[in-house]
């Protein structure tokens, strides 16, 4: 470094003014092969090359092995029976066939079992999308007594496992009677219940009321996003007369779209996969959603069979499920992970 | 986009009817006071009637058949018949099998906890900064969160097919367990590093373990990782360059930084890897339980009160790691 000092001082530019607002400089420049020298052939410059080449194999890998049991489940759901007992085989198929799809969709309700599920994540994301932003903002831009408590609730319902609650939970929707506030003790015998299993309301009443999967975890991302939001926003809407839902609907949800499409994207695709609550409330075979597709289909030719081919079938029925979500996901990444940037969560 | 959005509430003709003026200052602010309260109530009304007409109910009856014997009736409607502590008596003195997978899920959660923590952590700095094809990874590391969840969890955990797929001899873990043969690590490639900081065969097997599950323990911390990413987002840059000013390294920043300001958030995703181990499909206690609930005879009050007990430890686990974390958390003043 000494010796660059010098070098600077030795052919220190020398000013020249020409006219008014002109200057000229003169000086010689550094060789080409001392900037190099001093530029990359230097300590700091070859950690840091090395550290973004070792940080990138690092995720690569990693992204390796995310990725492929997606790759094994798409080449595996191609690849014949015969493919299976030969053990050369691996990742390409030799006799690629469609079967495995086409057995699945025809004989295991593949498009019925979509319709529904569609219908029902749809249901499920828009109300607790919505309920969750209305609870979140309530907690977030409201003091009032008994809020504090309130949110210790929301917790609870974050913290006490769903599974511990399936049996009360399939009871409850089994014999629902709408005066279940009134009635703790089940005095008034004669007031019917109705059975609500088999239907969509167990979910759309859960979700209603922000009850539902994972509803704890939506309203505290939601209450931290909002806490963010600056008052003087509602204020300045306050004073041109909005009252509060108006300002809820008209300002701050247009406002908070990546935030509202990152919690649809999550409730609408663990609703999707969901085999808890759609076993708990859909106890018969009636009505066909997506856990019900995963099995071996009747019409498949299983005799030339081992486990592997078992396997892959199931993993054929995984890859239809997730084939809708793989679409959205590709349009709503962007703002997932924009959405929970800027929610900046802290404690 | 807040910004033309402020501007447009700005734009919004004035009401019609301004509203008569309040008497005195004091008066007028107490109302507003009190109809902001009023309105929290009415935004967090779907809550508060879903915890007292469905989730508060559910609860009690949960507890309720924990301690009974459910009898449906052909007319219509069940029977409740109490029996004491028969349900946790069976669950904790007959059922061997119960005990077992209490003991080993619970040694599991404890040592998961560190183990995804810590890896969330990591790879939420590493994608926060900037590099080529950060959108890209990004994209591919919240995969598992959308994708790898309910159903395809469970498929992928009872998967021998990548296994099978890849070459078997060296093949890396793919959530199909543990498998020793096919382990990437095995223990004697570790041993020497560790033998010469004489730390013992434990911390070893628990190392060796977390690189054998590495994809189980990714597919875990999606959401953990988003936490944390939103919160090195909220650390402002300046902290930063003074720092770098002042003439500390990354590494010097980042534990004199980075650590402190995300402690809240190593608080929180301690807490939610908790919860969501308790929750997931995959969990081999809840498994079990979910076992006993659709197996015959009585099983579902049995598994009600299984449920309960395990959630009851797992509770004391949740306030075991927060007492112990929260001694550590710097939590920054905000006014």
């Amino acid at each position: 470094m000494d010796n660059v000092k010098q070098n600077i001082s030795e052919n220190a530019p020398k000013v020249k003014k020409e006219t008014k607002n002109k200057i000229r400089v003169e000086f010689d420049r550094t060789s080409g092969w001392k900037r190099f020298k001093l530029k990359y052939l230097q300590t700091n410059f070859v950690v840091s090359v090395i550290w973004k080449i070792a940080r990138f194999l690092l995720l690569l890998g990693i992204s390796y092995v995310i990725l492929m049991p997606f790759f094994t489940k798409i080449s595996s759901s191609f690849m014949s029976a015969q493919d299976f007992g030969d053990v050369t085989v691996k990742l390409v198929p030799r006799y690629p066939t469609l079967d495995t799809y086409k057995s699945i969709i025809k004989d295991n309700g593949y498009f019925e079992a979509l319709f529904n599920t569609t219908l029902l994540s749809l249901m499920a994301a828009i109300l607790q999308t919505f309920v969750c932003a209305l609870i979140g903002y309530g907690f977030a831009k409201f003091k009032f007594k008994g809020n504090k408590l309130l949110f210790v609730f929301v917790i609870l319902t974050m913290v006490v496992p769903h599974k511990t609650l399936q049996f009360a939970m399939f009871m409850k929707f089994t014999y629902f009677d709408f005066l279940g506030i009134f009635n703790p003790f089940r005095i008034m015998e004669f007031i019917p219940t109705v059975n609500m299993t088999n239907t969509f309301l167990p979910l759309a009443i859960l979700s209603a009321t922000g009850l539902g999967f994972k509803n704890g975890l939506y309203i505290f991302m939601l209450r931290q996003y909002f806490k963010g939001v600056p008052d003087e926003l509602e204020e300045s809407a306050y004073l041109d007369g909005y009252g509060p839902f108006k300002t809820f609907f008209k300002i701050i949800l247009p406002l908070s779209v990546p935030m509202l499409i990152t919690v649809f994207l999550f409730s609408f695709s663990w609703q999707w996969t969901d085999n808890f609550y759609t076993t708990v409330f859909f106890p018969s075979v009636n009505t066909t959603l997506m856990p019900s597709i995963v099995k071996v289909p009747p019409s498949l030719d299983t005799s030339l069979a081992n486990n592997m081919f078992t396997a892959a079938v199931s993993n054929a029925a995984a890859m239809l499920i997730i084939t809708p979500l793989i679409i959205i996901y590709l349009f709503c990444q962007r703002y997932m992970v924009e959405g929970i940037e800027r929610s900046g969560i802290t404690g | 986009m807040s910004k033309t959005k402020a501007i447009k509430a700005n734009n919004i003709p004035a009401p019609k009817k301004p509203k008569a003026a309040p008497e005195t200052r004091k008066k007028s602010r107490a109302s507003l006071d009190a109809r902001k309260a009023r309105s929290g109530w009415l935004f967090l009304l779907p809550f508060i009637i879903g915890l007292l007409i469905i989730y508060f109910p559910i609860i009690a009856d949960s507890i309720n058949f924990s301690f009974a014997e459910v009898t449906t009736q052909t007319g219509g409607g069940y029977k409740v018949e109490h029996v004491g502590f028969e349900n946790y008596k069976y669950a904790v003195v007959e059922d061997m099998q119960y005990t077992t997978e209490l003991v080993s899920g619970i040694k599991a959660l404890l040592f998961d906890i560190p183990a995804i923590v810590i890896f969330s952590l990591f790879m939420a700095v590493l994608l926060n900064q900037k590099m080529l094809g950060r959108a890209a990874f990004r994209a591919i590391f919240f995969i598992p969160v959308i994708l790898c969840t309910g159903m395809i969890d469970e498929i992928d955990s009872s998967n021998k097919l990548t296994e099978y797929m890849s070459d078997s001899s060296q093949s890396i873990d793919m959530g199909s367990g543990n498998d020793t043969v096919n382990a990437v690590v095995s223990m004697t490639d570790i041993q020497w590093m560790f033998d010469s900081m004489k730390v013992g065969t434990e911390l070893t097997q628990y190392v060796v373990n977390i690189m054998n599950n590495i994809y189980d323990i990714i597919n875990r911390s999606g959401v953990q990782m988003l936490i944390f990413l939103a919160g090195l987002q909220s650390i402002s840059p300046s902290i930063y360059e003074s720092c770098s000013i002042d003439g500390a390294s990354g590494w010097e920043a980042f534990w004199k930084i980075t650590i402190p300001m995300v402690s809240p958030m190593i608080l929180v995703n301690a807490i939610y890897t908790v919860i969501d181990a308790l929750t997931s499909a995959t969990n081999p206690v809840m498994s079990y339980i979910s076992g006993v609930y659709s197996g015959s005879g009585g099983g579902r009050e049995l598994s009600s009160a299984m449920a309960w007990m395990y959630f009851l430890i797992v509770l004391g686990i949740i306030g075991l790691v927060a007492a112990i974390l929260s001694a550590f958390i710097f939590y920054q003043r905000r006014d």
